[in-house]
């Protein structure tokens, strides 16, 4: 099966790609070991979905390579396609059919047998907790139904290899935890997994290694307690009082390496310093006389690790994102 | 097995899955049924009386119009079937699949052929209700049936191609009928085409839809065949083999963007 006995199942070198003048991809390199997580972290537009577009052999790279089990993602994309399982952003089950009809008919195409088509949907649909639904054309499943008859499809044929793209965008919080649950379960049997996801908190509890992408590059690797260090562990959210004051407050800071937001009047400050920290900004906001309503402890988000590393927030790459999805 | 052996098990597949398409979806099995019962009956009593067909009735005139008319709509249901899958996330799920990519394509055509029958009971039931009465052996009805088959397959590879042409769901539902109002009424498939001014008549009687109307009436009720025998089967075997490639070039056109 392994033609390769190398550690890594994916290995992806210097990919490039654009879109007519748009380039999404610039030079993005990463391995994934065999039966790891790899998260690809990045906001929308960064080239998460394209990146998982080649693996997948659904788009081809203008340079660069990527070889899947040690195969060839261009010229051994049947090899390939026997061996991975991709369950994209929107749910791609045919509302027509029912939850069983959807597995078997992905079984049948990934030229299983029929008995082990059988044999195998009947275990997932227990194991993703479908069994009442399984009946049911899927156009009455919930949101969160979908996307478990999705991930299960991209499993029946048990593929070493599962693409996940965006696995629990819009799902609600319940649901997300169940999908969470249900991708370690795949990892520690084994599974190589490359998910995408633009929440920091997803790529923490899922992930063992961490790529933080950005405008098509790959801005940071690692694990995500490396990543938090580079970050901080910590951010201050100091919400002023008053409005008029706002501005001052932003100057009595501007030492620091801050974040605002006007609107709801909050300034954000990533820190390791604990205790000293804040009350060394506490002075300072006093000293310049402004009233700080509340300070609020919190983990890092997406936004703040994207400002550490780049300097910037998430949404300036919003418009390109539209033209990626085409 | 090889290749086209997978081709054809994949195909079988994806003809499954669109045939379970009509069958669970209340439109498409209401524009199966009534379509062709609302054309007949109109033809039939409105526009019947009005329409001077010579030695035959008009309704032995109509039914193999009706028929082919019937056919050509249903067939044009791989342009939405298409277009929606293509749409939608479920064309990259299959492309990422060791699948044959063509067998998409193959079975919503499997599926036209299927509905295609289904139409076609339905319109020889209703015509005899209303009056139709063929002279046809059984070896005529086997022609009629080859014929319309093989119609069916011409119709569902033009509409393949237009389904991958057309960016919109919206223009999938109007673009097929550009193509088959055009062809069906400017025919000899409701009125004898002599009737119609020089232009208009020249082009239906030169253009493939006349011709397999004119022979499946001809094996019907025995109007004179002419050349319209042979010249519907090369009409239609020509748009099929022109077609496939069309297709497998816009396909792979359209999934590389």
């Amino acid at each position: 099966m392994v033609k390769t006995e190398s550690k890594n199942a994916i290995v992806v070198k210097n990919l490039h790609k654009s879109y007519k003048q748009l380039a999404v991809l610039k030079g993005i390199s990463f391995s994934v070991e065999r039966g790891s997580i790899l998260a690809l972290l990045g906001p929308n537009g960064a080239g998460k979905t394209t990146t998982i577009k080649i693996l997948s052999t659904l788009l081809q790279a203008d340079k660069g390579s990527a070889t899947i089990e040690g195969y060839d993602v261009v010229k051994d994309s049947n090899e390939v396609r026997a061996r991975i399982g991709l369950t994209g952003q929107y749910a791609a089950v045919d509302e027509y059919l029912t939850g069983q009809e959807n597995l078997v008919m992905i079984g049948r195409l990934y030229h299983l047998d029929k008995k082990e088509v059988n044999r195998r949907a009947t275990e997932l649909i227990k194991q993703f907790d479908l069994v009442k639904a399984s009946t049911r054309p899927v156009k009455t499943y919930s949101g969160g139904m979908k996307r478990r008859l999705d991930l299960a499809m991209s499993l029946i044929a048990a593929p070493p290899i599962i693409f996940l793209d965006e696995p629990t965008t819009g799902l609600d919080p319940r649901s997300r935890l169940v999908m969470w649950e249900i991708i370690k379960k795949l990892a520690a049997q084994g599974t190589t997994i490359l998910l995408t996801t633009q929440y920091m908190d997803e790529a923490d509890h899922l992930a063992d290694n961490i790529i933080v992408i950005d405008g098509g590059k790959v801005i940071a690797e690692g694990d995500a307690n490396s990543l938090k260090a580079k970050v901080g562990a910590d951010h201050l959210d100091l919400t002023i009082s008053k409005k008029s004051n706002f501005d001052d407050a932003r100057r009595a800071l501007k030492s620091e390496k801050i974040k605002v937001d006007a609107e709801q009047r909050i300034i954000s400050i990533a820190t390791k310093g604990g205790v000293k920290k804040l009350k060394q900004l506490l002075g300072k906001l006093e000293d310049a006389k402004i009233q700080v309503e509340s300070v609020s402890l919190r983990r890092p988000t997406l936004d703040d690790v994207f400002l550490t590393l780049t300097g910037h927030g998430t949404t300036k790459t919003t418009d390109e994102n539209d033209k990626e999805a085409k | 097995m090889n290749s086209v052996m997978w081709t054809v098990a994949d195909s079988w597949v994806m003809a499954k899955r669109s045939v379970t398409h009509i069958l669970r979806s209340f439109d498409q099995i209401m524009s199966l049924v009534l379509f062709p019962i609302m054309f007949m009956l109109l033809n039939r009593y409105v526009l019947g009386g009005a329409i001077d067909t010579g030695d035959v009735t008009y309704v032995n005139y109509l039914f193999a119009g009706i028929l082919v008319q019937t056919l050509a709509f249903g067939a044009n249901y791989t342009t939405i079937n298409l277009a929606v899958d293509m749409k939608e996330g479920v064309v990259d799920r299959f492309r990422s699949l060791p699948m044959s990519n063509n067998s998409l394509i193959f079975g919503h055509i499997a599926a036209d052929l299927v509905r295609n029958i289904i139409s076609a009971i339905i319109i020889i039931a209703v015509g005899f209700l209303v009056g139709f009465r063929p002279n046809a052996s059984l070896q005529d009805w086997l022609y009629v049936f080859a014929l319309a088959m093989l119609f069916t397959l011409a119709i569902s590879w033009l509409s393949a191609i237009l389904g991958l042409l057309v960016k919109s769901l919206e223009a999938a539902q109007w673009v097929g009928f550009v193509l088959i109002f055009p062809l069906t009424f400017i025919s000899s498939a409701f009125v004898p085409t002599e009737t119609m001014p020089a232009a208009l008549q020249a082009f239906a009687e030169n253009q493939p839809v006349t011709h397999v109307i004119d022979a499946m009436r001809s094996l019907l009720v025995g109007t004179p065949m002419g050349d319209s025998g042979w010249l519907s089967v090369v009409w239609c075997t020509g748009i099929i083999l022109v077609s496939i490639p069309i297709t497998g070039w816009l396909f792979r056109r359209r999934s590389a963007a």
